[in-house]
């Protein structure tokens, strides 16, 4: 598995070449949302709004009125959580170009709880005229702006930095409201986002050779949440549906799925794993992941208790299906927080 | 001659002023409730501007305002009710309303102005028409959506951003009210003007001194508004918000490189002064009884602009 960094950092100032409207706004997060290298290439692009999102989120809205499309640069977290009536009225009631660039989605960031954007997915998808974008490794990063550039209205990308895995082909570029089929099978569905899909990928991997048979797809289109490839995946599974995401288990993926399954009368079990109803605090994100369950074990549990099997899977066994790679995470930086 | 000329802005602003008031005041008895303070404090900062210090281009929206069309998006542009303040061009200036709760003051003042038919002011606050209580972006006058404070500022800091990219040479000027100074965002907005120089924008402030619960200084004191002001880099003109001379002359007065501010002290019952022993509860004015409805029917009846005292 290729490691790549700062994906997100060369391909936005690539992106933005043949693209004079696209402007930059960075939150006092400069170096730590990767545009340095846009402000130093396009510095007539790139405007500082300091810290005061609430400014930043209705400037914004006036600037993308003059036909400029804005991506803004900041934590997830303080993308919608303090500017939230900002990103309402000034940026989504009047359908704004404006894109919302938010890094360390979920529990991503040592920063603790003030860093940790837990329920963004819960209070955006019920925001009018949002679209939702989350991607999960670096082919996603190269081309989620393809895909959220001409979408007429506001964007929400769960951004992830630094050093990320890249899990597919980098010629297999993101399809907006399509996911990704990762592997077919009969028992079990499991719908995993974001960086679970590179966890859920160590999981099925090994259930795999233990004769567990899995469909699983990475979404990254989250609202609008109606890709039919999703809804039949739903339809198929012996035993039931698996969600997993860096996100309280309430009001995100395994919520969308949920209402997808009841509104199409699937009647079958449905699993969510993400951060339970919880606050979270300040660690590394792979302590964390293992605390709340976000890990390739939390699915193998998950599995065998579902299938009311043990496998004898250990921490040990997953760790050899990394292929050959130093888990990514490990090596985050801790950056500017 | 010039001083003919000189006069005629002057008396033709007082007569859109006095308009605003008495549409007002007849849509108060009318529906027996209505934002009429607002009406009366705001009226001569309403008709200066409009009738002498923006630069506006003809209205190119219908004069009598739609029903309700919908929300923004594909089918439906944002900002419609901005239609009525001309189109955008580079050379004209724009104008954007910032407290929503003035809406039937915009509304009173471009049926004065001749922007809107006096018929869609019957419109007002009636289910399926865009001429509602508290505007949004598709009522007649507004291009943004304020209703909750302190957001337009920042907004036109973005419109007039966007206007010095293309570069225009309009003016972007701001109606606000004084209770919005106590929004934390209207702070982070005029730091942001002045950081990047912003002196294309103009902001004209109503400062009545109320807000819902009563007066400002009683509820959250926001003075000395100018120091204030002042210490964030802006530009101040402080002027009687009821001297149309006053009030065109301090558009001017801003320096280059900073946002302008224009604090227009005024009177919550300016032209009414019946509405004297309301205060401070001058919110929203409701009549108790049929016996004070019809107080205020004979004010209005013998309302005259020749006899009524202005400025």
């Amino acid at each position: 598995m290729e490691i790549c960094n700062n994906v997100h950092s060369t391909n936005l100032v690539e992106f933005a070449k043949d693209r004079p409207e696209l402007v930059v706004f960075s939150g006092d997060l400069t170096g730590s949302t990767e545009i340095s290298l846009f402000r130093d290439t396009y510095p007539d692009r790139f405007f500082s709004l300091g810290m005061a999102e609430q400014n930043m989120l209705s400037w914004a809205g006036g600037l993308a009125r003059e036909g400029y499309v804005p991506y803004l640069h900041t934590f997830a977290v303080f993308m919608y959580r303090r500017p939230y009536d900002q990103l309402a009225m000034s940026v989504a009631y009047p359908n704004q170009k404006v894109r919302l660039v938010g890094f360390l989605p979920g529990i991503m960031t040592p920063g603790g709880v003030t860093h940790q954007a837990i329920e963004d997915l819960a209070v955006l998808r019920g925001m009018p005229n949002m679209t939702i974008l989350e991607v999960g490794d670096a082919t996603d990063i190269e081309s989620v702006l393809d895909i959220a550039h001409p979408i007429d209205g506001p964007v929400y990308i769960r951004m992830l930095r630094k050093t990320v895995p890249r899990l597919f082909p980098a010629t297999e570029r993101m399809v907006f409201n399509q996911a990704r089929i990762l592997s077919q099978g009969t028992d079990l569905t499991l719908i995993s986002t974001g960086i679970c899909t590179e966890e859920s990928m160590r999981a099925t991997e090994i259930l795999k050779r233990k004769g567990v048979s899995i469909t699983h797809l990475h979404v990254s289109t989250i609202k609008p949440f109606s890709d039919p490839t999703v809804l039949e995946a739903l339809t198929k599974p012996k035993y039931g549906v698996i969600t997993m995401e860096n996100h309280n288990i309430i009001g995100g993926v395994g919520t969308a799925v949920a209402e997808m399954m009841a509104e199409n009368g699937i009647g079958k079990k449905l699993y969510r794993i993400g951060i339970p109803d919880t606050w979270a605090h300040g660690a590394e994100a792979r302590y964390l992941m293992r605390e709340y369950g976000l890990d390739a074990i939390a699915i193998v549990r998950k599995v065998e208790e579902i299938l009311g099997t043990e496998f004898g899977i250990s921490e040990d066994d997953l760790t050899a299906v990394r292929l050959e790679e130093a888990f990514s995470l490990s090596v985050e930086q801790l950056e500017a927080l | 001659m010039n001083n003919n000329s000189q006069a005629s802005w002057q008396e033709e602003a007082q007569r859109v002023a006095f308009g605003i008031r008495k549409q007002v005041l007849e849509l108060t008895i009318e529906r027996n409730g209505c934002y009429l303070s607002q009406a009366l404090s705001s009226a001569e900062i309403l008709a200066t501007l409009y009738t002498k210090v923006m630069n506006l281009g003809p209205s190119i929206a219908p004069m009598l305002p739609p029903p309700y069309e919908g929300v923004p998006g594909p089918d439906i542009p944002a900002g419609s009710g901005g239609l009525y303040h001309g189109e955008h061009a580079p050379h004209l200036d724009r104008f954007l309303i910032s407290p929503a709760h003035y809406a039937v003051a915009i509304y009173a003042a471009l049926v004065e102005v001749g922007r809107m038919d006096r018929a869609g002011l019957k419109q007002f606050n009636i289910d399926g028409y865009s001429v509602e209580m508290i505007g949004a972006e598709h009522s007649p006058g507004f291009e943004l959506t304020t209703g909750s404070f302190g957001q337009a500022v920042s907004q036109a800091g973005g419109i007039a951003m966007g206007r010095r990219l293309k570069g225009h040479t309009g003016r972007t000027f701001v109606f606000m009210s004084d209770g919005e100074l106590e929004e934390g965002q209207t702070w982070e907005a005029v730091q942001a003007l002045a950081f990047y120089k912003m002196d294309s924008v103009i902001v004209y402030v109503d400062v009545n001194g109320q807000q819902v619960d009563g007066l400002t200084k009683d509820i959250m004191n926001i003075e000395p508004i100018n120091s204030r002001l002042l210490g964030f880099g802006a530009t101040v003109s402080v002027v009687d918000g009821h001297d149309v001379d006053a009030l065109a002359k301090a558009a001017d007065e801003g320096e280059p490189g900073k946002p302008h501010f224009v604090l227009c002290y005024t009177d919550t019952a300016k032209g009414i002064p019946l509405l004297e022993e309301r205060k401070p509860k001058l919110h929203y004015v409701r009549f108790k009884d049929e016996a004070e409805m019809a107080i205020y029917q004979k004010f209005l009846d013998e309302m005259s602009f020749e006899t009524m005292e202005v400025a």
